[in-house]
């Protein structure tokens, strides 16, 4: 059990090492500055411009910005559509699996381009090879627009007053250039020497030692499982996601996997210090960030290796801790760590199932996305947390009687009116869906929705709209949720929930940044302090506890109270 | 609007030439010098071959057993349950488990009964057992195959592979490799 923690420490330890000088890098790269790919991916870059006529040094004002990057994302959908819905008779089909229902099409097109990855299919029979590597492209995507819509912002909290904030084109394709494909190279060529699969052949038939026929679905697993967690995507090539022992062969793999999601997070945090030179500030929102998500994930740990007391009560032996739903290679440890850092960021991968998780640890997951706030998503995270420090700088500003400033620019009522529009869209979005679910459901009980009875059942249905509104991927499993009432309602509640939240941002750090620049004075209130820093913390702990305790109540504490 | 679709569309195949692309060749290319050239890991044994990674059922008293699974252990799909901890039905599973387990193990009392050999995996694909587990069945197998106790246990032992550097992660043995050993022992 104590090699179990210590691998989970030196994970998180590892995360932290590697993302200060990824960080830097990243500031280096948004920031226009030499670094040391321009030999080999310069040219690249300056060919796509080239052919693609889009000039990547004309610098867009906020506005514009949008446009390009709700643009482009439009285009992918409608690729995605079309892929999915043609997969049976296009090429890479060596499984021979069919194309899409309309619906399930329409779901998956948009959890994949908005960096979500529900899904409401398993990849062994519901995608080609095509499709997959399709779904790969969207990896990379997806997570570039959450970095350049952050970029972005980084651009506008620099000191200064300009309309001019950069182009989005050059931050996209910088993300994926200089970031995201050199690293996931890197973490692929790892995963094929631990033996994840990476091969064009189809299923493998075999007799099994016992005389059992079964077959063994492959793939080009490696490639798309680096990216997968780089990009803080979570969907998995196969329908266990991480669990499966060929999509995360050993504890190596599955170090190597929580590393990955946690870097671009933690990166863009310590990237913003470096962009801004202010590292007190990157300080600050890293200290916020890391506890709360410390005070989510100790907790689960604690839970998990415990194991589940109604089988305790069978007076077996638990010492592995709750082991059904997880594999034993990855430990109980290991898994409750997993599933909060998969949640806390938007990846939304498993390496083991959450619906067979204890009742407090799915009411952590539950919170972690709810709040989608510390650390979150490649790029988005960052935006989210934007929204609460307008937040709280609204209400310090309120609480000293001063107009409220951010980095030497007067919030006003326009901003705090978007800030909190952005904030409370998210509980309409996931009590309002799990209220119509549960509506419905009581309506026709013999719907085949629910995997477990009771408050349990509750929580599934609240968890995939959580997990739809966060953009995040992960489920309560047991869902049956390819129908259309599902495919349809979390399809559309995931286009706000990814939109929304970036819109909201740009469009703050775009007002703030065409106003006159303040330089701080005696009256100025100090966003770089742990007094701040507390300030924020309360915000996000208020706002969360306001918005969803009621049915969490319904839900996993009701569950854990009835055990 | 239209200014931005078509450099878009001209793009967005650009990039699906680079990452889905070259990305996908680079990195199959550097697999054909991997274990079995990225086909998965394979055991070669009496001229049958299995994957080392992905589970079997075995439930035969002559065999170590593998966890119970959610999908037969075939891996043509992949799933876990996903009961939740106080559903009552997935209670009487584990409790029906436990007792098919008490039946095959004479002598071994309940609170030395590991939780893995109870409940599913994640994948229903699970190689691994705990070492625990491993252990509890020694004596079963020992007696249904005519060996020395010590024998088998040796053999255990010799299949129980320890932390990554022997401080990082928990002790596993694959069940595939320990029943083909065991199948070796005269």
């Amino acid at each position: 059990m104590n090699s179990e923690l210590t691998g989970v420490l030196a994970i998180f330890l590892i995360s932290l090492l590697l993302a200060i000088p990824l960080g830097r890098y990243v500031a280096r790269v948004y920031l226009g500055e030499h670094t040391l790919l321009d030999p080999v991916m310069g040219p690249v870059e300056r060919l796509f411009f080239r052919l693609s006529r889009i000039d990547g040094r004309r610098e867009m004002s906020w506005q514009e910005h949008l446009k390009a990057m709700l643009g482009i994302n439009f285009v992918w959908l409608l690729f995605t559509m079309f892929i999915l819905m043609n997969m049976a008779w296009l090429p890479l089909n060596p499984d021979g699996n069919p194309s899409m229902a309309p619906d399930l099409a329409f779901n998956t097109a948009i959890s994949f381009v908005v960096n979500c990855n529900l899904q409401h299919y398993s990849g062994e029979s519901g995608l080609s090879y095509l499709g997959q590597l399709w779904l790969m492209f969207l990896h990379f995507v997806s997570a570039a627009t959450g970095m350049a819509a952050a970029a972005m912002v980084f651009n506008a909290l620099r000191l200064r007053q300009t309309a001019g904030l950069g182009n989005f084109w050059d931050y996209f394709i910088k993300s994926t250039t200089r970031i995201l494909l050199p690293v996931s190279v890197l973490i692929a060529i790892v995963f094929v020497f631990r033996g994840m699969p990476m091969t064009f052949e189809g299923k493998d038939t075999l007799v099994t030692l016992r005389g059992d026929t079964v077959q063994v679905s492959r793939g080009p697993v490696a490639s798309f499982a680096a990216i997968k967690h780089l990009g803080t995507n979570g969907g998995g090539f196969y329908g266990a996601n991480s669990a499966h022992p060929l999509e995360n062969p050993d504890y190596i793999t599955n170090a190597v996997e929580l590393i990955a999601q946690f870097l671009i997070p933690l990166a863009m945090v310590f990237g913003l210090g470096y962009y801004l030179r202010r590292r007190k500030l990157a300080m600050m929102i890293f200290g916020v960030m890391t506890v709360g998500f410390l005070l989510l994930v100790i907790p689960n740990m604690v839970f998990e290796i415990q194991g589940n007391p109604a089988i305790g009560a069978m007076d077996v032996d638990q010492s592995l801790g709750a082991m059904e739903g997880k594999e034993i290679r990855n430990s109980a440890a290991s898994s409750a760590y997993w599933s909060i850092l998969t949640t806390v960021i938007s990846t939304g991968s498993v390496n083991a199932m959450h619906d067979s998780t204890m009742p407090l640890s799915g009411m952590n997951e539950l919170l972690a996305m709810m709040v989608n706030a510390f650390f979150g998503g490649c790029g988005v995270g960052i935006l989210n947390f934007y929204i609460f420090v307008i937040i709280a700088v609204f209400i310090a500003g309120l609480m000293v009687g001063r107009t409220p400033e951010f980095m030497g620019k007067k919030v006003e009522a326009r901003e705090v009116k978007i800030a909190m529009f952005t904030a409370l869209l998210s509980p309409l979005l996931i009590m309002g869906g799990t209220a119509l679910a549960a509506w419905t459901f009581v309506h026709d009980p013999a719907l085949p929705w629910l995997n477990n009875p009771g408050f349990h059942g509750f929580s599934e249905m609240l968890y995939e709209f959580t997990s739809a509104n966060a953009n995040n991927g992960s489920g309560f499993e047991g869902l049956g949720d390819n129908n259309p009432f599902w495919n349809i309602s979390t399809g559309i509640v995931l286009l706000l929930g990814r939109f929304i939240p970036i819109i909201g941002p740009m469009a703050i750090a775009g007002l703030l940044a065409g106003k006159k620049y303040i330089p701080e004075g005696a009256g100025t209130l100090k966003t770089d302090t742990l007094t701040f820093g507390i300030m924020i913390f309360s915000v996000i702990v208020i706002i969360t506890a306001l918005s969803y305790f009621p049915a969490l109540v319904l839900g996993p504490l009701a569950e854990y109270f009835s055990m | 609007m239209q200014t931005h679709i078509l450099p878009s569309f001209k793009m967005t195949a650009l990039l699906l030439a680079l990452c889905s692309g070259i990305y996908t060749v680079l990195v199959w290319g550097v697999a054909q010098l991997a274990p079995n050239q990225g086909k998965g890991v394979v055991i070669e044994q009496n001229g049958k071959t299995w994957y080392a990674n992905i589970g079997q059922t075995f439930d035969d008293d002559r065999y170590f057993w593998s966890r119970p699974s959610a999908v037969n252990y075939n891996a043509a799909g992949s799933a876990g349950s996903n009961k939740g901890p106080s559903n009552p039905d997935y209670l009487a599973l584990v409790q029906a488990r436990l007792d098919t387990f008490l039946a095959h193990h004479p002598g071994v009392s309940r609170n030395q009964v590991p939780a893995d050999m109870l409940t599913a995996s994640g994948s229903g694909l699970d190689p691994d057992i705990s070492p625990r587990a491993a252990h509890i069945q020694v004596a079963r197998v020992a007696r249904v195959r005519n060996l020395p106790e010590t024998r088998v246990r040796e053999l255990v032992e010799q299949y129980v592979q320890g932390p990554v550097l022997g401080i990082f992660g928990p002790s596993k043995v694959n069940v595939l490799k320990l029943n083909l050993g065991l199948d070796q022992l005269k």
